[in-house]
C-alpha cells in the first residue's frame, strides 16, 4: 500500500472537499470543521500505523515509492527513515489539535482556513517523506503559500507586514539552496537523496554548498541574526498558525541540516562548526535577554523558540551521536512544548483578546486548571527533569561538551536565562492579583481545551520519562549520519576552558567515535 | 512538380494563413453591418479561429528534421513547428477573448469592435510563423515586419481612446527604429560574412581565421533589434506604455505570441548562424540582457499600481528568465527556453483573461490593482485562478511556473553559469514581492464596490484551462512537454 502517498494526498483531497462544500456560510463552516478534524484524525491513525510497521533496526529508507511522474526534472520518490518518521509523527499529532484549537476562535472564512491547514499538513508530511531532492524542495517551498495566507487572512493587526516578511525572508534563503541543489545534481548525476548522501563532493565545493544550504536552513530554523521574521510571524499568526509554525515548520531547518548539510557536506560541516557554534551562542544569550523584556506573551515564547533552536544547531554540529540525538529530541520536545505554550496563550487570548502580559495576573486563583497546565509547560520549556525538555537539553550539552566546552558553557547559561524569563512570565500571569475585573471573570478551561492540552501533557511526560520510545527509531539513521562525519578534520575551536590556542593547534581533534554515554547518561540523570 | 509548389507545401501553415486572412477580409466586408458591425465581427472571428485551427492542423505532419524551402529562405523543422503551435494557440485565444470587449461600447457610445480585428490577428500570426521559420536574415526581416505592422494597428485599435492612439504611435515609431537597427545589423553581417542565409553564414564564420569585428557589430545590431521585439532591457521602454494604452486583449496578445516568435527567432539566428567561435561573444550579450531584464523587470514593477503596467514589467522579467535558457547555447538550454515560453504564454494569457473578465459598473475596463481588492470574497473562483497565475509567475513550487525557471537555471548551471543563476534567483525573490501584492489585495483586503464581472463563458473556460495548466496538476504535463521541447531543440543543432 502506498501509505506515504496516501498520507500526502488525503489532506489535499479533503481540502478540495472542504473548499467546495455546499450550504450557507454557517453550514459550510460547521461541515468544514468536521471534515478537517476527521481528516487529521485519520492522518494521525495512519501515522501511528506507520510507526508500528516501521522497522527500527535499519537506517535504510522504508515504505519507499518511486514513480517517474515528472521526469526528467524530478521523480515522485518517497521513503522515510527514523528521523523523518518521528517528525511526521509530530506533524500528524499536532494537526488535529490545531484544528480543535481553531474550532471557535476562527470565525471568518472557515472553509478556506481549514483547507489551508489541510494543505499544510500534506506539505509537511511530503517534506519529510521526499526522497528526491527536488521533491523535497517542492514541498519545502510550497509550505510558504498556505502559511502566507494563514498569517495574512486570519492574523492580527500587523498581519500583512508579517506575512510578507515571512514569505520573502524564507524564499530568499531557499533560492540559494536551489542553486546549490542544481549544481549537486549536475555533479552527482542523480537527484536521489540517498545517492547524494553517499556522494563525496569536492571539499572546496562543499564549502559553498554548505553555505547555500545554510542560508536556507538558518532562516527556517531560525538562527540569529536571520530570526527576525519569527517573532513577527508568530505574533500576527492565529493560534493554530503559531502552533504549526513553532511545532513543525521550524523543524524543517533542523531536518534540513541533518538530512542534507551533515551527510552531504561532512568536511564543510566539520570545518564550519565555529560558524554554527558562534551564531548559536549569540542566539542563546541574546534572544533569552530579549525574551526577558517582552510584554507580549507570544513574542516572548517566539524568542524562547529561537533560543531553543540554538540548542538544536549546537547539538547537531557537535557532530557526535549524543549531540545529534539530543538535537532530534529537542526538536520533538520543542514541537510539543512550544506548541502547547502557544495553545495556552491562545486559551486566554480567546477570552481577553490581548496578549499583553500586564493585563493578566492571579490566574492561579481564578483559573486553577489552566494555571496548572501552564505551569507544567513552563517547566517543560525550562527543562525540568521528567519532562522532554530535560532529556533534550541534557543530551545536547553532553554531546556538545565533547566538541566544544566553551559552546557548552554559553549554552548552559541559556538554560538559566530560560528559567528566568519563563518563570517570570508564569509569575506575572498566574500569581499576584488580577489586573482587572475582566481578567478575574475569565472562565477556566473547558472540555475542548482540556482535550487539546491533555494529549500534549501525556506526550511530554512520556518523552521525559521514557525517551527510548522516541529515540529508538532514529538511532540507525543517526548512526549513519555520524558514520559519514567520522574522521573529518574539525575546525580548531577552543575545546576546553583553558582556551589555549597553542594546544588547540597542536592537537587537531578528529571526531571521536561516538561514545555510548548517551543513554546511560540520560538514564542516570533521572535517578 | 515545380519546386515552388513543393515549397508552398512545406510552408503549409503560412499558406493557410495567407489565403485565410485574405478570405477573412472578404468575409468581413461582405457579411453585412448588422447590429452595429457586431455580426461581421462575430462571423470573421469564428472564421479566423477556424483558419488558425486549420493552420495548426497542417503542423501535424510537420517534418522533424530541417526541411528547406524557397531556395533556402524558409525552413520547417520540429523547432518551428513547436513554436507555431504555441503562437497559433495564443492567437486563437486572443481572438476569442477579445469578443466581449469588442462587442462592448466605448465612451463615445459606438461599438468598439470592427471585423478587422481578427483579420489583423491572422496577418500578425502569419508574420510570426515566418519569423520562426526564417532561414535567412531577409526572411527574418520580412516576417518581423509582417508581424509588426498589424500589431501597430492593433495597439491603436481603440480609436476613441487617446491612450490607445498614443500606444499605437509609440509602438510604431520605436518599432520602426528597432527594425532599422536590425536591418543595419543584417547589412553588416552580409558585408562581413558574405551571405544572408543562416547556415551559410555559420559555414563562413567558422572558416574565418580571426573573428571579424564588423561581424560582431552586425550581431550586436541584430540582437538589439530583436531585444526590442522581445522587450528585453535596455530596449523595453515601450512595453509598459503600450500595454497600458492598448486594449487589454491586444496587450494580452502582445505579451504572448510575439514574445514566443521573437524568442524563437533569436534562438535560431544565434544558434544556427553563429555557433562555435563566435558563440561566447553573443552569449555575453544575451547574459547581459537577461540579467538586466530580470533585475529591472523585478525592481521597476514594485511601484506600479496599474495592473497592465505590472504585467508589462512582469513580461520583461520573464523574458529575462527565458533568455537565461538561451545563454548557455546548449540543446538543454534551448529545450528549457521552449518550456519557459510554453508556460509563460499560459500564465500571461491567464492573467490578462482575468483582467478582461472584470469591468467597472460603467463599462470601463479595470485598470488599477486596487480594483481587485477583496476579489476572493466576491468572486472566489476568479481570485483563485489569479492567485494561481501570480504564484506561478513568482515561481513558487509546486505551481507549474516554477519548473521552467528551474529548467533554464539547471541548463545555465550545467554550463557553469552559476552567478547568472544566483542573480536570477534573487531577482525572482524581488519579483515575488509584487506578485504577492496582488494576492494580498485579493485575499487580505476588503472588497470594493463597483466592479462587476463580464461573465463571458468562453473566457471563463479559457481561464479555467490556463489555471489548471499552471496549477500543480500541470506538472503531469512536464514529461511529454520535455520530450517535445527536446526534439524541437535538437532540430537547431546539426547532428
Amino acid at each position: 500500500m502506498p501509505i506515504l502517498s496516501i498520507m500526502i494526498l488525503l489532506p489535499v483531497v479533503a481540502a478540495l472537499v472542504v473548499a467546495t462544500l455546499p450550504g450557507d456560510e454557517a453550514e459550510r463552516a460547521g461541515r468544514a470543521r468536521v471534515v478537517a478534524l476527521a481528516t487529521t484524525l485519520v492522518e494521525f491513525v495512519l501515522g501511528i500505523w506507520l510507526w508500528t510497521q516501521f522497522d527500527q533496526t535499519t537506517a535504510a529508507f522504508q515504505f519507499t515509492e518511486k514513480l517517474p511522474l515528472f521526469a526528467p526534472y524530478l521523480d515522485w520518490s518517497l521513503g522515510i527513515d527514523g528521523i523523518a518518521l518521528m517528525l511526521i509523527e509530530l506533524s500528524v499529532f499536532l494537526m488535529p489539535l490545531c484544528i480543535l484549537a481553531s474550532w471557535t476562535s476562527v470565525k471568518k472564512r472557515v472553509p478556506e482556513y481549514m483547507a489551508a491547514f489541510l494543505v499544510m499538513e500534506s506539505l509537511m508530511v511530503g517534506t519529510f517523506a521526499a526522497r528526491d531532492i527536488f521533491l523535497f524542495y517542492l514541498f519545502f517551498e510550497a509550505g510558504l503559500i498556505p502559511m502566507f495566507l494563514i498569517i495574512g487572512i486570519w492574523g492580527g493587526a500587523r498581519r500583512i507586514y508579517a506575512s510578507y516578511k515571512f514569505f520573502l525572508y524564507t524564499l530568499l534563503g531557499s533560492v540559494l539552496m536551489l542553486v546549490a541543489m542544481l549544481w549537486m545534481v549536475g555533479f552527482a548525476g542523480s537527484s536521489d537523496i540517498g545517492t547524494l548522501s553517499r556522494t563525496d563532493f569536492p571539499v572546496e565545493a562543499q564549502f559553498w554548498l554548505f553555505l547555500a544550504f545554510f542560508a536556507s536552513f538558518a532562516v527556517k530554523m531560525p538562527m540569529w541574526p536571520v530570526h527576525t521574521w519569527l517573532p513577527d510571524a508568530h505574533v500576527e499568526a492565529p493560534t493554530a498558525g503559531s502552533v504549526i509554525l513553532a511545532g513543525v515548520l521550524l523543524k524543517l531547518g533542523g531536518y534540513g541540516f541533518i538530512r542534507f548539510s551533515l551527510p552531504m557536506f561532512p568536511d564543510a560541516s566539520a570545518q564550519l562548526i565555529w560558524l554554527v557554534f558562534g551564531l548559536s551562542m549569540v542566539a542563546v544569550v541574546y534572544t533569552s535577554l530579549v525574551a526577558l523584556v517582552q510584554h507580549d506573551m507570544k513574542k516572548l515564547i517566539a524568542y524562547s523558540s529561537v533560543a531553543h533552536m540554538s540548542f538544536v544547531t549546537g547539538g547537531l554540529f557537535a557532530l557526535n551521536t549524543q549531540g545529534i540525538e539530543g538535537a532530534m529530541v529537542m526538536m520533538l520536545s520543542h514541537g510539543l512544548v512550544s506548541g502547547a505554550l502557544f495553545l495556552c496563550v491562545g486559551v486566554i487570548y480567546d477570552r481577553l483578546h490581548t496578549r499583553e502580559i500586564g493585563r493578566y495576573g492571579g490566574l492561579a486563583d481564578t483559573m486553577p486548571k489552566y494555571a496548572l497546565v501552564l505551569l507544567f509547560f513552563t517547566m517543560a520549556s525550562v527543562g525540568l527533569p521528567a519532562t522532554s525538555g530535560f532529556v533534550a537539553e541534557f543530551l545536547v550539552l553532553l554531546g556538545l561538551y565533547q566538541t566544544s566546552t566553551w559552546a557548552t558553557f554559553v549554552l548552559t547559561t541559556g538554560i538559566i536565562l530560560g528559567a528566568g524569563y519563563m518563570l517570570w512570565l508564569y509569575a506575572r500571569v498566574a500569581y499576584g492579583k488580577a489586573a482587572g475585573d475582566d481578567t478575574r471573570a475569565m472562565p477556566d478551561l473547558d472540555a475542548r481545551e482540556i482535550a487539546i492540552l491533555a494529549p500534549i501533557v501525556v506526550a511530554t511526560l512520556w518523552m521525559g520519562i521514557y525517551p527510548k520510545s522516541f529515540q529508538q527509531p532514529m538511532k540507525p539513521a543517526i548512526a549513519e549520519v555520524v558514520a559519514r562525519l567520522e574522521g573529518r578534520e574539525l575546525a580548531t575551536v577552543p575545546t576546553d576552558m583553558t582556551l589555549s590556542p597553542l594546544k588547540a593547534q597542536l592537537a587537531l581533534p578528529a571526531l571521536a567515535a561516538p561514545a555510548h554515554a548517551a543513554e546511560t547518561g540520560a538514564a542516570e540523570a533521572h535517578h | 512538380m515545380h519546386p515552388i509548389f513543393a515549397s508552398i507545401a512545406i510552408a503549409g501553415p503560412e499558406t493557410v494563413l495567407t489565403l485565410g486572412s485574405l478570405a477573412a477580409l472578404m468575409l468581413g466586408t461582405f457579411s453585412g453591418n448588422g447590429r452595429g458591425g457586431r455580426q461581421a465581427l462575430a462571423v470573421t472571428s469564428l472564421f479566423a479561429v477556424a483558419i488558425l485551427a486549420l493552420a495548426g492542423f497542417t503542423l501535424l505532419d510537420a517534418p522533424a528534421a530541417a526541411t528547406i524551402a524557397f531556395d533556402g529562405l524558409y525552413v520547417a523543422d520540429a523547432f518551428s513547428a513547436f513554436l507555431k503551435v504555441i503562437i497559433i494557440v495564443a492567437a486563437a485565444a486572443s481572438v476569442l477573448m477579445a469578443l466581449p470587449w469588442l462587442n462592448g461600447t466605448g465612451p463615445d457610445g459606438a461599438v468598439r469592435g470592427r471585423f478587422e480585428y481578427p483579420v489583423l490577428m491572422l496577418l500578425a500570426t502569419l508574420g510570426m510563423g515566418i519569423m520562426v521559420s526564417a532561414n535567412d536574415l531577409l526572411t527574418l526581416y520580412v516576417g518581423l515586419e509582417l508581424a509588426a505592422l498589424p500589431s501597430y494597428v492593433l495597439a491603436a485599435f481603440h480609436r476613441a481612446d487617446d491612450r490607445s492612439a498614443e500606444a499605437g504611435l509609440k509602438y510604431f515609431v520605436l518599432g520602426a527604429l528597432a527594425s532599422g537597427i536590425l536591418l543595419y545589423g543584417v547589412t553588416l553581417v552580409y558585408g562581413f560574412a558574405g551571405s544572408t542565409q543562416l547556415d551559410v553564414i555559420a559555414g563562413i564564420v567558422s572558416g574565418q581565421e580571426e573573428r571579424s569585428l564588423g561581424l560582431l557589430f552586425g550581431i550586436v545590431f541584430i540582437l538589439s533589434g530583436l531585444a526590442f521585439k522581445v522587450s528585453a532591457v535596455p530596449f523595453h521602454m515601450w512595453t509598459p506604455d503600450v500595454y497600458e494604452g492598448a486594449p487589454t486583449p491586444v496587450a494580452a496578445f502582445f505579451s504572448a505570441a510575439p514574445k514566443a516568435a521573437a524568442l524563437g527567432l533569436m534562438a535560431r539566428v544565434l544558434i544556427v548562424a553563429f555557433p562555435g567561435k563566435v558563440a561566447p561573444d553573443w552569449q555575453q550579450i544575451v547574459m547581459f540582457i537577461a540579467i538586466a531584464s530580470m533585475v529591472l523587470g523585478a525592481v521597476a514593477a514594485v511601484a506600479q499600481t496599474n495592473i497592465k503596467r505590472l504585467l508589462a514589467y512582469s513580461s520583461i522579467a520573464n523574458i529575462g528568465f527565458a533568455l537565461v535558457g538561451l545563454s548557455p547555447g546548449t540543446p538543454g538550454g534551448i529545450s528549457a527556453l521552449l518550456f519557459y515560453i510554453t508556460v509563460y504564454v499560459a500564465m500571461t494569457l491567464g492573467s490578462f483573461l482575468v483582467v478582461l473578465q472584470l469591468r467597472r459598473a460603467d463599462g470601463a475596463p479595470v485598470e488599477t490593482m486596487a480594483d481587485f481588492a477583496g476579489l476572493s470574497k466576491t468572486r472566489p473562483g476568479l481570485a483563485l485562478a489569479m492567485a494561481v497565475f501570480m504564484f506561478s509567475l513568482a515561481g513558487i513550487p509546486p505551481l507549474l511556473g516554477f519548473w521552467p525557471k528551474f529548467a533554464v537555471f539547471q541548463a545555465a548551471i550545467d554550463a557553469g553559469l552559476i552567478w547568472l543563476s544566483i542573480i536570477g534567483f534573487i531577482a525572482s525573490v524581488v519579483a515575488a514581492f509584487y506578485y504577492l501584492r496582488l494576492i494580498k489585495i485579493m485575499y487580505f483586503d476588503e472588497p470594493v464596490a463597483g466592479i462587476v464581472s463580464e461573465g463571458s463563458t468562453v473566457n471563463g473556460g479559457m481561464i479555467a484551462a490556463c489555471a489548471l495548466f499552471c496549477s500543480p496538476l500541470g506538472m503531469l504535463a512536464m514529461t511529454p512537454l520535455a520530450g517535445a521541447t527536446a526534439r524541437a531543440a535538437a532540430a537547431l543543432f546539426p547532428a
